[in-house]
């Protein structure tokens, strides 16, 4: 290709060639036109210097040891910032199930579906709690003021378990039960407040998969809406009729509690 | 538990992606903690959708379209809100320089992408940063292509003007 009468470069050209976006043919043409005007080429130069800045600025981050809790899948990361700020974060985590007819929560969202450990926990939660939240005469199995509840649920599920305290948000607990799951036990606890509102949590230690979830909220047409995480072969999973955030807050509590 | 949440191709996929995340949203909202927050909302959102990424994909370029919408709507909602959120200086001033650009540059640099519009900064950024071509630019923010090379030509003269030494005229100083 023979070498012509220099032409004006393009805005496009000039970035294309800082960028190093040009084949080397079409660069060498661009820098013989740059060559005839010192302002163009001062400006690529320059250009050229703020991308070396950026780097500069910019690329020790990369060599930043990445937080743990980044590394992982989320729940982790709930020690370390108040549910308030993490609004934005659950609201990307917000998955809306639907009870069918039949009584059963269909994941909409094929990420969920596919996970077993998830339905292993959303399922056998939302039909205890809505069971057993309706009863009147026999909520619990085992109420709370019997010394032995905490132990006997944690000798069946073969984990140290705990009821996390939720006086703060006004609920006392009422009691706890051992439900059965298709490969061992399971636990609900129960809380109530002064109007009468019920919360469930349920408690399963015999997951698969050995993986941790996001802390993630369903929602069912009824209006029951659900907290639930999976730590390992443990699953979790809080359970109310209440607006989210108040639900939000009462999880963030279980989750603290019983991390302690 | 030493578990790091990589035990599938996808997410590992993701993890390597992680240091790339962290570089960008520092540089795109500054402050240390709350460019780390975003990145984790996005990795949430990431981890929950991961059945809906296509495997013949870009990752990469999905990740950060993720983050761009997520940072988009932050942005939306500050400034529904009074007040300014401070500028972490410390996270500015504490790289290393390389010999050829000087400290003051640098300085001036970091001050003026703080002040470039929003729309600018990330076109500026992800070029020039990231090393996304323009195509992944205009998938990631959703724009048409001659837009994105507009935004990168003006960012980068409002810089340069900056880096120079030149106020320029609709320039906001945030202290």
């Amino acid at each position: 290709m023979t070498a012509g009468a220099p032409r004006p470069v393009t805005e496009g050209e000039l970035n294309a060639l800082v960028d190093g976006r040009l084949d080397p043919a079409r660069a060498a043409d661009v820098e013989r036109d740059l060559a005839a005007s010192p302002e163009e080429q001062r400006r690529a130069a320059d250009f050229a210097r703020i991308n070396a800045g950026l780097h500069a600025l910019f690329d020790p981050v990369l060599d930043e040891p990445v937080p743990e809790h980044l590394r992982r899948h989320p729940p982790t990361a709930w020690h370390r910032r108040p549910w308030a700020r993490g609004l934005g974060a659950a609201a990307a985590a917000v998955l809306l199930l639907v009870v069918g007819a039949a009584g059963g929560w269909y994941a909409r969202d094929r990420a969920i579906a596919q996970r077993q450990e998830v339905a292993a926990i959303l399922q056998p939660a939302a039909l205890a709690h809505r069971i057993y939240v309706a009863e009147r005469r026999h909520p619990v199995e085992v109420r709370a003021e019997e010394e032995h509840l905490v132990r006997w649920l944690s000798n069946r599920l073969k984990i140290p378990l705990k009821t996390p305290a939720l006086d703060p948000m006004g609920f006392h607990l009422m009691g706890g039960r051992l439900l059965p799951t298709d490969r061992g036990s399971a636990a609900q606890f129960m809380y109530e407040d002064r109007q009468g509102r019920r919360v469930t949590l349920y408690i399963r230690s015999d997951l698969q998969g050995n993986r941790e979830t996001a802390f993630r909220y369903v929602q069912d047409e009824t209006g029951v809406g659900m907290f639930y995480w999976i730590d390992g072969a443990k699953g979790y999973a809080v359970a109310a009729q209440m607006p989210r955030q108040e639900l939000m807050a009462i999880a963030t509590k279980v989750y603290d509690d019983l991390e302690k | 538990m030493a578990n790091d949440g990589a035990d599938t191709d996808l997410d590992r996929l993701v993890v390597a992606q992680i240091p790339h995340l962290r570089r960008y949203a520092r540089a795109l909202v500054g402050d240390r903690d709350r460019a780390d927050d975003l990145v984790q909302d996005c990795l949430e959102r990431a981890w929950s959708r991961l059945g809906l990424w296509r495997r013949d994909g870009n990752m990469r370029a999905w990740l950060f379209t993720i983050m761009h919408n997520l940072n988009a709507n932050a942005v939306r909602n500050a400034k529904r809100r009074p007040g300014h959120d401070p500028i972490d200086e410390a996270t500015f001033h504490a790289a290393t320089p390389p010999s050829q650009i000087d400290r003051l540059e640098l300085n001036a640099l970091s001050d003026a992408i703080r002040a470039l519009p929003e729309e600018q900064r990330a076109v500026v950024l992800l070029v020039g940063l990231e090393q996304l071509s323009y195509e992944e630019v205009a998938t990631v923010l959703d724009l048409p292509i001659g837009t994105v090379m507009s935004r990168l030509h003006r960012g980068r003269e409002r810089l340069r003007r900056a880096m120079a030494g030149e106020p320029a005229p609709s320039l906001r100083r945030v202290k």
